[in-house]
Formats: C-alpha cells, structure tokens, sequence
C-alpha cells in the first residue's frame, strides 16, 4: 500500500529526514517511537504533503501512485489521513460545515456523487458515537476554543468520517486522560476492518495496549534505526532510549 | 484668491460651478429662501475649498486626481427600465423598494409598502419644489458643508435623492431599500443623490442604500445622506457598494442620535474602482448605543477608504466599532476611526477594531485609529491588526480534502461572516453573500 524509499527531507537548510525505509501492507498499524525532534511529526507531515519541507531525495509510493507529485487535497482523496499533533483552529467553520465539504470534494475527486443532507448525518452520528463527541460540538467553530482532548476526539471523529485507507496519527494520545485514551483508541480500532492501514506516532507503551501494533519502528535522528515487533516497544519502556542513541551514536562515530 | 484657485482648478470643478449658476438662474422667486440661501452658501464654500488633495490630512491615501480631470454629465435622460433592471437583480426584495437611476427617483420602478400614517417617503427633488417647510429643520444641520469638499458640493447642487420620515411611536416592519444605479451606458455620468432620513421618538426601521453601475463608462457618485435618530428610536442602516471599476463613490453618511437612541450600521463595499465612505455619528443624548460595522473585500487596482467619527457627547453611551477587510492583488484599502469623547462624556464605552487580511503582497492597508478623550471615566479600546492568510489552517483543510482555492475562500468566507451576520434584512444579505462568493472565486 505504502512504500517509502530512501527518503530525505529537509527544511530550510536543516535536513531531518535522512533516509527512511519503510513498507506498509493493507491492514497493517505501525508504532513510530523515538526520541523528541528525531522526525516523527516531519515524517508524518511530508506523507500527508505539507509545503514547508522539501524532499531531496528517495520516492514514495501510495497504491502504485507517486505520492509526493500529488497535491495535499488529492493525497487525502487518494486515502491518507494526517491526525495532527496540534489540530489547528478555523475560526468561523463550523467541524460539520467543514467535514460537509471536505466529504464532498474527496468524492467528487473519486467519481462519486455527492452525500445528501440525510446520507450526511446517518455517518455523522454513528461515528460521533464512536468516539462519543458531542452533537454541540460540532456545531461550534471547528476547535475554536476545544480543550486539548476534544481537540483530539475531533481529529478521530474527522478520520473516522472521511473513511480514509491509511490514518496517520500523530501522538493522538498526548494531552489525554484514561477515559479519553481508551475512546480514542477503541475508535481506532473500529476503524481497523483488515484492509484499513495506520501510522501511530506516539510516545507510550500505554496507547499501544489498545492499539496493538503489527510492527514498531524507532526514529532517530530523522532515520529508522531499529524494527521490531510489539515487544519492542514494552522493551523501550522499559529502557528508553538511550541503549538504541548509544548504539546508534557509536556507530555514527565508528 | 478665488482667481488663483480658479485657475488651477479642475475641469470638473469648473463644470459644477457653471451648473450651479445655471440652476441659480431657474429658481426665479426662490432663491431667497433658506434653503437655496445654503445652497448657495455651500457652492462657495466648495469654490474655496476645491477638491482635495493628497496634501491634505483627511485625504492622504486617496488621491481624487484622477476624478477630478474627468468631465461628467449631471444631466442624462437614462432610458433605464424594467428590462435593464431584471439584469441586475437583487433577489427577494420586499417592502419599500425605492429606485434612483443616476441619481434621479424613478417611481415607476419603484414601490411603497408601508401606510403613509406611518412612513411618508417623498423623492427630496419633491421636497425641494414644494415642500421646503419640511426639509428646512434638517437639511443641511447635520452634515459638514463648510470644511467639506464633497458634502459641500452635494449640499449645493444635490437634484434628488429621497426624505424619508417616520412618525413616532411606528415600527416600521417593511425594510426601505434605496437602490442607487449609475447608468453610464452611453456617457460618463455624475449623480449627487441627497437623501434625509428623520425617524421619531420610539419608532423602529431598517433602511439600506445599494449602489451599482450599469455599463462601461466612468460614473462618480457624491452622495450625501443625513439621519436623525430620536428619542429611544432604533434605527438599522446598511450600505452595500458594488460599481464598477470606473466608478468614483463618495459617500457621507451623517448620523445625529438622540438620548436613549440606537443605531446600527453596516458598510459593505464589495466592487467599485474607488470608494471613499465617511460614516460619522453623533452621539448627543444619555444612554445611546451605536454599533458600526464595516466590510470591504477590493482586488483587482480597486480603492477602497473608510473614514468614521463617533462623536461621544454626553454621558453613559456606548459605541461598537469593528471594520474588516480582505484585501486582494493590487488593491490598496484605508481605515481611519475617529473617536471623540468629549469632557461632558464621562461613562463613556468606545470600542474600535480593524482587522484586515492581506491575500497578496501587493495589496496595501493603511489603518489610523485617533481616540481624543477630554473626559476621565471612559472606558475605550482600540486595535487594528493586518495580516496574512493563515497557511497551517490551509495546510489543514488541505490534509482533510479540500483544494487549497476553496480553503482560501472558506477562510476569508469565515472572516467576513463577523460582519454579513450583522445584517439583519435578509434580502441584502443574502444579496451581500452572493457577491461575496462571486468575488472571492478569484481569491
Ligand atoms: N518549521 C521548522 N523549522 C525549523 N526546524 C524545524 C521545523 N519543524 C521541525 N523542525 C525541526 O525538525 C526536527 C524534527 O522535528 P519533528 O517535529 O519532526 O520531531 P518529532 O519527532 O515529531 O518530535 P516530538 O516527539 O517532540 O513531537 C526538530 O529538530 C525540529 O526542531
Ligand atoms: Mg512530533
């Protein structure tokens, strides 16, 4: 589904992706560990195609397609979403007004007739149930004003209306309490049908008990420099980092 | 001096000036009136005052050169009918509809609603001719004639235009919509409509004045319209401009407002080549609100220059200022907000923001804020903020699906809507929605 290839990215002179190798198959949930300001967010952002960053070098392909010709929008209508790490606040668009058109135009890209008031709010209250988000939410300015968790609930009430094939989630899980944690995650996980793919960026074992990974990768110094499976994430909290930065560092050096 | 000023003088100042002694020459009997008596006082001070200049303060971005080396013709016969109108709709239109092609009233286009017991709505032309007893306490009491230019010309030479009166004790439930159309089909055209507006003690109407141009030659608009809000009367005024780009508007809008009064307002200018709105508002009674809103959204060269005074006279009154612009390729936009609190004003609330949002890097926003406060208890504020659009907000729309073109528009869409909400007679926001959308398209 997603092949990336030798991928480098760098901004403003400042190279932070140095190379990553990675191959995701459909149904696949990837755990990306690692330090802070090792690349993570930055990898994230360059799959779902912001500008800021440059790729210098290393290609990656999205179901047979080019992925980093395509325009953010049509990488979305392609079926990759970004949950951000600090959703942005749109003053004066309320989240149903905002998911209307951004339904609309995915389908519209693929071919599809657009969803009708009633289509529109059948899918819009099975998945605020999801991750149960408040109706009076939505009405309001999309996270104008959310707390940092309702912030969060949103992304994944946005991911689960957009139906997307591959979700990347960038520390999802960072700014949420236990309750929170577990209604994000369950939602995650009902979103996981065996063909649906995701990218999990996070910090901690704990979201990784409900979302169980297929595979973990620790990046580090904008590569990914250790694979492992599930365990090696019990093993990183267990130890942290720095027998992985030690080893990496040595080598560098070497 | 006047030889000298005479000499330098615009073609087009020569020009209102030989009209002015032609129109003199027609009064017969009644040029001793009062009335004319300003009349003529007013086409004197203009003589003295000629057209400003960019060395003047209150006219340092925005330069009438151009306006004023142009001729216009003040007297057309404009075939304009109902035909020509069904061209330039304005959708859902309903109550009292009042039409002024170049200025003049036309009765056949236009229609009235509301009972004469009520409302007596009278073309100012009218007025003038027959009834000056009505006008006399009004006209002219209100707006600056001496210090200036355009007020002065207007007040001079203004033909028509509508005197609108509301009784007291009435609600007005039928919105008054004056649509003002320059029709420069065949010539350039110049209009000075003068419109009075004067609503009793307690009573209630909204009123809003559209403008547009019809055709490919140069129109200059100099409108003047004087509004007295009296006692506890609630009054909703809007402005909606879309002319052409060869259009010059000069707009004064002269508020007087009354003890325990409320005025609200909107000045919308989506098109027009050059615009320049004076919104001035006295407040001169306790316990009065204003509220001024304002909205401008120039592309293309288009120039745009807002110019408000709110003039706090007397004591526990409140004003409500927020003016926002989006401003597109070349366009260039103005905000000057004055706000008097004079020393009797004590409790005083005054508020005032400008926001603008620069899409290009060639568009420009001057913004001046002047607060002079003679009184000690006041409570005023003040901001104006210009800025780009926000590119990680786009970012996001973008990752959710939506094409950054249409993640620009529902940014700057959200933004204006601050402003389009305020406007309560449906026909003309929705009106304003429409051209909102069309001009944004090519943001
Ligand atoms: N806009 C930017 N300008 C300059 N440097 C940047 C910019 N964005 C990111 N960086 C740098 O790139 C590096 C990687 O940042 P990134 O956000 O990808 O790290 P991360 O692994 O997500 O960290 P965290 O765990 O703290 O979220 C950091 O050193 C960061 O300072
Ligand atoms: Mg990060």
């Amino acid at each position: 589904m997603l092949t990336i290839n030798n991928l480098h990215a760098r901004i403003e002179e400042k190279e932070i992706l140095r190379g990553i190798n990675l191959e995701i198959k459909p149904g696949e949930v990837h755990a990306i560990m690692g330090p802070n300001g090792s690349g993570k967010s930055t990898l994230a952002s360059v799959l779902a195609g912001r500008e800021d960053y440059e790729v210098t070098e290393g290609s990656v392909t999205f179901n047979g397609k080019d992925l980093l010709d395509l325009a953010p929008e049509k990488r979305a209508a392609e079926g990759i979403f970004l949950a951000f790490q600090y959703p942005v606040e749109i003053p004066g668009v309320t989240t149903i007004n905002f998911l209307k058109t951004a339904i609309n135009e995915i389908r519209k890209y693929n071919g599809q007739e657009p969803l009708d008031a009633a289509q529109f709010l059948k899918r819009m209250r099975e998945k605020a149930k999801l991750v149960k988000i408040d109706d009076a939410l939505l009405k309001r300015s999309l996270n104008e004003g959310f707390s940092g968790g309702e912030k969060k609930r949103n992304e994944i009430f946005q991911m689960a209306m957009l139906e997307p094939t591959l979700g990347l989630l960038d520390e999802t899980d960072s700014g949420l309490d236990i309750d929170a944690l577990r209604i994000v995650a369950e939602g995650v996980n009902q979103l996981r049908d065996g063909k649906r793919s995701f990218v999990v960026v996070t910090h901690y074992q704990r979201l990784l008990d409900y979302i169980v990974p297929d595979f973990v990768h620790v990046l580090y110094k904008g590569r990914i420099v250790k694979s492992g499976t599930k365990e090696l994430a019990l093993e990183l909290e267990e130890k942290g980092y720095d027998w992985i930065k030690n080893e990496v560092d040595a080598l560098e050096i070497a | 001096m006047s030889s000298i000023e005479n000499k330098d003088a615009s073609s087009l100042k020569a020009e209102l000036i030989a009209d002015f002694h032609l129109s003199q020459a027609k009064l017969n009997g009644k040029a001793a009136l009062p009335i004319h008596q300003l009349r003529g006082e007013a086409m004197q001070n203009f003589d003295k005052l000629g057209f400003p200049t960019i060395r003047h303060e209150e006219w340092k971005y925005s330069n009438v050169s151009n306006l004023v080396k142009q001729t216009f013709d003040f007297h057309t016969k404009t075939e304009f009918n109902q035909a020509d109108l069904d061209k330039i709709p304005l959708p859902h239109l309903t109550g009292n509809v009042l039409y002024f092609i170049n200025g003049v009233y036309n009765a056949e286009l236009s229609q009235i609603a509301t009972p004469e017991n009520k409302l007596k709505v009278i073309p100012f032309s009218e007025a003038l001719a027959q009834q000056p007893e009505l006008i006399e306490g009004y006209f002219g009491k209100y707006a600056n004639y001496e210090t200036d230019a355009f007020t002065a010309l207007n007040t001079a030479l203004a033909k028509d235009g509508v005197v609108v009166q509301v009784a007291d004790n009435k609600i007005v439930e039928e919105p008054i919509i004056l649509r003002f159309i320059s029709d420069v089909r065949l010539a350039n055209v110049g209009s000075q409509p003068r419109n009075l507006i004067i609503v009793g003690k307690n009573s209630q109407v909204k009123i809003a004045e559209a403008y547009r141009t019809v055709g490919d030659n140069a129109a200059f608009v100099n409108t003047v319209t004087e509004i007295i809000v009296d006692e506890s009367a609630m009054v909703d005024y809007y402005k909606v401009q879309s002319e052409s780009d060869k259009s010059y508007h000069i707009g004064t809008t002269q508020v007087y407002q009354k003890g325990r009064s409320y005025f609200y307002s909107a000045t919308v200018t989506l098109n027009g080549g050059f615009v320049r709105n004076n919104l001035n508002v006295v407040l001169d009674g306790e316990y009065i609100e204003s509220h001024l809103f304002g909205l401008y959204v120039p592309n293309g060269k288009q120039h745009v220059d807002n110019h408000t005074v709110v003039d706090h006279r007397k004591p526990n009154c409140e004003s409500h200022e927020l003016y926002k612009g989006i401003l597109m390729d070349k366009s260039t936009g103005v905000f000057n907000g004055k706000i008097f609190v004079r020393e009797d004003a004590q409790k005083t609330n005054a508020y005032q923001n400008c926001r603008n949002v620069v899409t290009s890097d060639e568009a420009t926003m001057n913004t001046k804020p002047q607060l002079e406060i003679w009184a000690d208890d006041v409570k005023c504020s003040h901001g104006t903020t210009t800025g780009q659009l926000n590119d990680e907000a786009i970012f996001y729309m973008q990752s959710r699906g939506i094409p950054k073109k249409e993640a620009i528009r529902l940014q700057l869409l959200a933004f204006a809507q601050d402003v389009v909400t305020q406007i309560k007679i449906d026909s003309i926001r929705e009106y304003i929605e429409e051209l909102i959308l069309e001009k944004l398209e090519g943001a």
